[in-house]
């Protein structure tokens, strides 16, 4: 049922004392509110504080490595064609070891041009790019913006990465069960 | 309202063999010649069983091979009847031209100039045949297929546009002379690049003209070249206040194109979702609205509960404004575990702000003398200039999607459309507000009827196959791979799809090909017929007037240029 919308204007709303006073009680109130609760202000001291982002947050990229350190991507350009942005730029190779038989010689990223849609960890088979939580990822020249193997390499073991969109699978689903809301002094981690 | 049957009938009864019905699934589809296509039009907006009053669309879609290589697509709606019409008319390869209908429907104006623009049809009679995306210097038309994507034309200071109409009448007035005055392109009143260049007399505005395009980003042209499913981050970024609500369009079109099975819970999440979108986008229209017209508090009183819901959606998909959280046939994954909790609490927080904005604003005689009786658009006006949404209710037509043609369940909800008769920029407002209202009521509902379940249909064919067992098994492995190579293949034909965006009808009319890119997409932006009208709400205001319609009319750059 369509409703009729008026605002209903009172005779004494006609002289505009009412409607001023309850907008300055509103402010008041506020104003009030604000000063007693200065714990709980909306508003966020960054970068001494930081934003508390879920772990679906999709930030930069990590190759993963498996357990001897050699990248777990098979060089399969899945990711590369799911990009909608076109930032991923793949070169195959044969790995040197004959078990694992192709690899990546190079994977460069382009962040300027990247959208952070999460198509390429949606699209990757082998669970081997992943993203992170890490938002700042300023530069100084346009050249910087290429990342490449070594900017993306896994360095760190995943539980010490502040992992961010990764595909939700198997047994162990880690946090992403029950995932935190956005609020202030997130833990930091190393990220990468 | 008339069915499609007895729509053609209707029509074929009084044109007999001069126009050809078409058979479409989803709409009556008349093909005319361009010799008689005036008539036509003629007849569906004064045939009283027919009354399309309104104009949503015009397109152009290119079919190379064909004889007749173009094809003009005009989508009509009738407001009284609510039924749609689809007129199409071919046009050759040379010289493709037609009459123009912005005689029968002012609103067609700028879609023409659109059509001529990126299609290169011409529209004999139009008063101002200009390019309107794409800047003077632009060579070719860049939807046609033969278009290469990749090309470039810098736009140097010669081929800027000179708004003729504005420039050229050097009139005087009384003994004062008027002058001219750019409002934009980057003006903090304009919230995103349109330029608007008035004629003023004194503070009045005697004349005006709308320049667009400054953010074109080639959306269409782009989608053509992605696969049907890559096509939703871009989505994203029409209308950049309420990014869910223009993916959930865009899905729901091709949807339907495939008859996809989306789950039940799906639909419930787009529905909390997209409500709670739709709060987002009015939010930020009023505060900024509002902001313009010096009560810069509301705007933090809207911005702190358009924080909590970011954080909702940003725990759901990952990302606060560029979601990109939908994808064909669902949903890209299950919301987290307190996602109900958590928007329970939205529910009790949203309406203390709504509250403490209608408390400061309502009532306020400066707001209100500002606002009542500025930029008035009568009903029959709104009708013609092709408003919708909320500025179309604002001026008495209770006319919305999710009410005339019910999607994603939104007929189970118990909700109303809130009009106002006044159509002024104070009737906007208030229609605004008590739709934020209505849609928490929605939102409060889907939220009671959330079922448990999948969220992404089971279809390989579609939607990607579990992780797990794309890295366990090979069959699931191998859908994977044909649907990441080769797209979500889509039967040919052509579908028009809409659903209710933040300001309006939001269409997505696309032809395919049967191959996993659209052969054309066409976005129907709310914004674009808004906009169009603006010169008209504007003459006869001051300039301070101006910006108070131009907030309330709520133009985003991203979706008016796309």
């Amino acid at each position: 049922m369509p409703i009729r919308v008026t605002a209903h204007e009172t005779a004494a709303d006609k002289t505009g004392f009412p409607g001023i006073l309850k907008g300055l009680g509103t402010t008041i109130r506020h104003l009030l509110h604000n000063i007693t609760h200065l714990k709980d202000l909306p508003t966020i001291l960054y970068p001494e504080q930081r934003r508390n982002y879920s772990e679906r947050f999709r930030g930069r990229h990590v190759l993963k490595v498996r357990d001897d350190g050699t990248l777990k991507c098979v060089a399969c350009f899945m990711c590369q064609t799911a990009c909608p942005a076109n930032c991923i730029d793949i070169v195959a190779g044969e790995h040197p070891n004959i078990a694992y038989e192709k690899h990546p010689s190079q994977f460069n990223i382009d962040m300027l041009r990247c959208v952070f849609c999460g198509y390429c960890v949606d699209a990757c088979p082998k669970d081997a790019i992943i993203m992170t939580r890490d938002y700042e990822m300023a530069m100084f020249s346009r050249g910087e913006s290429s990342y490449s193997i070594e900017d993306l390499r896994q360095r760190l073991p995943l539980r010490q990465i502040d992992l961010g969109y990764r595909p939700y699978y198997g047994e162990n689903p880690t946090k992403m069960d029950s995932l935190p809301y956005a609020g202030k002094d997130a833990g930091t981690k190393a990220a990468g | 309202m008339a069915t499609r049957e007895a729509i053609l009938e209707k029509i074929q009864g009084r044109f007999a063999d001069r126009v050809t019905a078409q058979d479409n699934k989803d709409l009556a589809t008349i093909l005319v010649t361009p010799e008689n296509l005036v008539e036509v039009a003629r007849y569906f907006r004064d045939e009283p069983e027919l009354a399309c009053d309104l104009l949503l669309d015009l397109c152009g879609v290119d079919y190379p091979g064909r004889s007749l290589r173009f094809e003009t697509v005009t989508h009509l709606y009738s407001t009284k009847k609510n039924h749609r019409v689809r007129v199409k008319v071919r046009l050759p390869e040379e010289n493709p031209h037609q009459p123009t209908l912005s005689q029968i429907w002012p609103a067609v104006d700028w879609f023409e100039r659109e059509c001529f623009d990126l299609m290169g049809i011409r529209f004999d009679g139009h008063r101002n045949l200009k390019r309107i995306l794409c800047h003077d210097g632009f060579q070719g038309h860049a939807l046609r297929k033969d278009y290469d994507a990749g090309q470039r034309w810098q736009c140097v200071p010669g081929n800027i546009q000179v708004p003729e109409q504005i420039l050229g009448q050097g009139e005087i007035r009384d003994h004062f002379e008027t002058q001219v005055l750019n409002l934009g392109p980057s003006h903090p009143a304009t919230h995103g690049t349109l330029r608007i260049v008035v004629r003023l007399d004194g503070e009045i505005i005697v004349g005006s003209e709308c320049e667009i395009g400054y953010l074109h980003r080639c959306f269409e042209k782009m989608s053509e070249a992605h696969f049907y499913n890559q096509v939703i981050p871009y989505t994203d970024r029409l209308n950049y206040c309420s990014p869910m609500l223009n993916g959930i369009g865009y899905a729901r079109a091709v949807e339907e194109m495939i008859g996809a099975d989306v789950p039940l819970r799906a639909r419930r999440i787009r529905v909390i979702l997209g409500e709670l979108s739709r709060i987002m986008d009015h939010m930020v229209c009023i505060g900024t609205n509002l902001v313009d017209i010096g009560a810069l508090t509301n705007f933090w009183y809207f911005f702190q509960p358009r924080e909590e819901i970011y954080g909702v959606l940003e725990a759901c998909c990952g990302s606060r404004l560029t979601n990109s959280y939908v994808r064909i046939g669902g949903l890209s994954a299950d919301v987290p575990k307190n996602f109900v909790e958590e928007v329970r609490k939205l529910l009790v927080s949203i309406p203390k702000h709504i509250d403490d904005v209608d408390r400061l604003i309502t009532q306020n005689k400066i707001f209100k003398s500002r606002t009542v009786g500025v930029g008035k658009a009568t009903a029959e006006q709104a009708v013609a200039w092709g408003f919708t949404g909320p500025c179309l209710r604002a001026s008495g037509v209770p006319f919305d999607v999710r009410k005339a043609s019910p999607y994603d369940g939104y007929d189970q909800f118990d909700w109303d459309v809130p009009y106002a008769t006044d159509g002024d920029t104070y009737s906007r407002y208030l229609v605004r507000m008590e739709e934020m209202r209505q849609s928490l009521k929605i939102i409060k509902q889907a939220l009671g009827d959330l079922p448990p379940g999948p969220v992404i249909t089971g279809d390989w064919r579609v939607a990607l196959p579990p992780k797990e067992r794309v890295y366990n098994e090979m069959e699931p492995l191998i859908w994977h791979f044909k649907l990441i190579y080769e797209g979500i293949k889509v039967p040919a034909g052509e579908h028009y799809s809409m659903s209710e965006g933040g300001n309006g009808e939001l269409g997505f009319y696309i032809v395919s090909d049967g191959s996993g890119h659209p052969h054309r997409i066409k976005v129907r932006p709310p914004c674009f017929p808004l906009f169009q009208a603006f010169p008209a709400l504007a003459n006869g205001a001051m300039v301070s007037d101006a910006i108070a319609i131009l907030g309330s009319l709520n133009i985003i750059a991203g979706e008016l240029d796309r």
